[in-house]
């Protein structure tokens, strides 16, 4: 019953949930919801770069991205601009400068809206491919820098003190950040990338007693939002992307509804 | 309990180490080492580097000069003396416990009956209170048996018998496992009975030794003979130099330097007898909420009122 291309979008869009979802709860934990943003935004320049340069897509918004969140470790190391100043600075400016080399190439046309806010209709089998296999890296790599990446989100000076090589840890994150980005741009598009990474995982704290809960139930959750917001964007005939973040708002407003206690939260509170 | 229970094993070992950050010497000049058995408590002001000269030790900060020297596969437990956790981070104590390597299920559950937080196991961490999150902390950093215990201020928001508690635990792991201590506190009076090894920083290491040296002295004897003990408490040395607030440093002969360093003359470091015994209204300037209130005849927390 369903058109070819939107079975495609399903695969493709679960497939991208079930890794922004563990990667989104690192962003809320450690606050860097702007980080995510700027690297996102980051993208639309290798967008252009890689038309300009004729590489593959999913690898020049990769670089750039990676290349974006060095860039502001090392500006925020510095330490003369503050970090918000630094972002705000670096994520506009990477989506301008990608505009405008687009606009440039007189020769190329984009579906520039498509790129934005993502594009079911992009989604080949090829595409599916990437999204899978970048997928399954990215999960087994979290799986492998699990500890390190819970240990330095609790403190820093505990994990540097007991071994664990925070920094490293996090330089791993960005890197898995920055790929997650570079296969989920075409079905949300640049613009909402955060969202999916940020909206299931803060839905999934209400039902979550563990970190690792968390990561599962932000997949779910976000491969839910992927489902509901397809088919309603299929139905409605509205943008991809945007169709997938109200449906994962939906379901963030549903879980504000105390319905019950939230599990392991106050009702497990010791006495004191 | 003040009989040496360490061995000569080093486990760490700072010379001359300093750290420099902004043009400005945070710590100059420490030099101590902490053995396999030892319990070594660092003191002093606020902003006396105390906590800079810890970091050091443990690799988190790099010296700018001097060395720190650590033995080769030297297992840590650290309480750091603070920490954020967000709240949108579900984290119970049982799960804090297996933070930076795994456990086993009984392993988790001795280290918090060890601390009194057995019952805190399951609550999320973020709605512990201080002392309660001390404990949880500590727990965590015995749990995973370490060589070297690195405790920055781990009674902070403990009450006062709660301390006492804790400072007996911290010397009976000590007496069980052999690890070393590395101790930050500024509250010296219940700590110091079961130290080996006292280090007063103030920019620098400005006197060590032990605290049986000090619970013998003169000015011991007069103070816990005479006027009681309520509020009373007495320095074991003097700092022969003030502090600017301007970073500049006064000295004894009066004298203005840029830094505190040992070497720069100015130091009067082998006189170490007291000048005054301190009462509410000595006058003196000190701080009297930091002064040092040893234990009688040094035997383990038994001053305790």
């Amino acid at each position: 019953m369903f058109d070819d291309f939107f079975t495609r979008a399903l695969v493709a869009g679960i497939g991208i949930a079930m890794t922004a979802g563990p990667l989104g709860c690192f962003i809320i934990w450690r606050r860097m919801a702007y980080f995510g943003d700027t690297m996102a935004h980051s993208a639309l320049l290798g967008v252009a770069l890689s038309l300009l340069l004729d590489i593959n897509l999913i690898v020049s918004v990769f670089v750039v991205a990676s290349l974006v969140a060095i860039l502001l470790l090392a500006l925020q190391r510095a330490g003369t601009l503050s970090a918000d100043a630094l972002l705000g600075i670096l994520s506009h400016a990477s989506l301008s400068l990608g505009l405008v080399l687009l606009a440039f190439m007189t020769w190329v046309r984009v579906d520039l809206v498509g790129f934005l806010f993502g594009d079911i209709l992009a989604v080949s089998r090829s595409d599916i491919d990437a999204i899978w296999g970048g997928g399954v890296l990215v999960l087994i790599a979290l799986v492998y820098l699990w500890r390190p990446l819970i240990a330095s989100t609790v403190s820093e000076d505990i994990a540097e003190a007991e071994g664990l090589s925070p920094k490293r840890a996090r330089l791993y994150f960005m890197l898995l950040l920055a790929l997650v980005i570079a296969i989920a741009m075409k079905i949300v598009g640049i613009l909402l990338i955060t969202s999916l990474l940020i909206i299931p995982a803060a839905t999934a704290r209400r039902w979550s007693s563990s970190p690792e809960t968390m990561a599962v139930m932000a997949a779910l959750i976000g491969a839910a939002a992927v489902v509901g917001g397809l088919f309603g964007s299929l139905r409605f005939d509205t943008p991809s992307g945007p169709s997938i973040v109200v449906a994962a708002l939906a379901i963030f407003v549903v879980s504000l509804i105390p319905l019950s206690r939230p599990a392991g939260a106050a009702s497990e509170r010791g006495p004191s | 309990m003040l009989q040496r229970k360490h061995s000569d094993e080093y486990l760490l070992a700072l010379d001359g180490a300093g750290v420099q950050r902004g043009g400005r010497w945070l710590v100059r000049g420490v030099s101590f080492e902490v053995r396999r058995g030892e319990i070594v408590t660092m003191i002093g002001p606020n902003g006396s580097g105390k906590s800079t000269s810890a970091r050091m030790a443990i690799g988190l900060m790099r010296p700018n000069e001097g060395e720190v020297m650590t033995r080769a596969g030297l297992r840590v437990g650290y309480v750091p003396q603070k920490m954020a956790i967000d709240r949108t981070m579900p984290l119970t104590v049982e799960r804090l416990m297996s933070l930076t390597g795994p456990l086993t299920r009984k392993e988790i559950d001795a280290a918090l009956t060890e601390t009194g937080a057995r019952h805190l196991a399951k609550a999320e961490v973020q709605n512990l209170s201080g002392g309660e999150f001390q404990r949880a902390l500590l727990a965590r950093a015995i749990a995973r048996k370490p060589d070297l215990l690195v405790l920055d201020e781990p009674v902070q928001g403990v009450d006062f018998s709660g301390e006492i508690a804790l400072y007996e635990l911290i010397s009976d792991i000590r007496n069980r496992s052999g690890c070393g201590v590395l101790l930050i506190s500024h509250d010296l009076h219940v700590v110091m009975a079961a130290t080996d090894t006292v280090i007063c920083m103030n920019g620098h290491v400005c006197c060590r030794g032990t605290p049986e040296v000090v619970s013998r002295s003169a000015e011991y004897q007069t103070l816990f003979g005479g006027r009681g003990s309520t509020a009373l408490a007495f320095y074991s040395h003097r700092h022969d130099h003030t502090h600017l607030p301007d970073g500049r440093v006064q000295h004894q002969d009066g004298s203005l330097t840029d830094h505190c360093h040992p070497e720069d003359g100015h130091h009067d470091h082998d006189h170490h007898d007291h000048d005054h015994v301190h009462g509410p209204d000595c006058g003196c300037g000190h701080d009297h909420a930091r002064l040092v209130r040893p234990a009688p005849g040094g035997k383990g927390g038994s001053d305790v009122r």
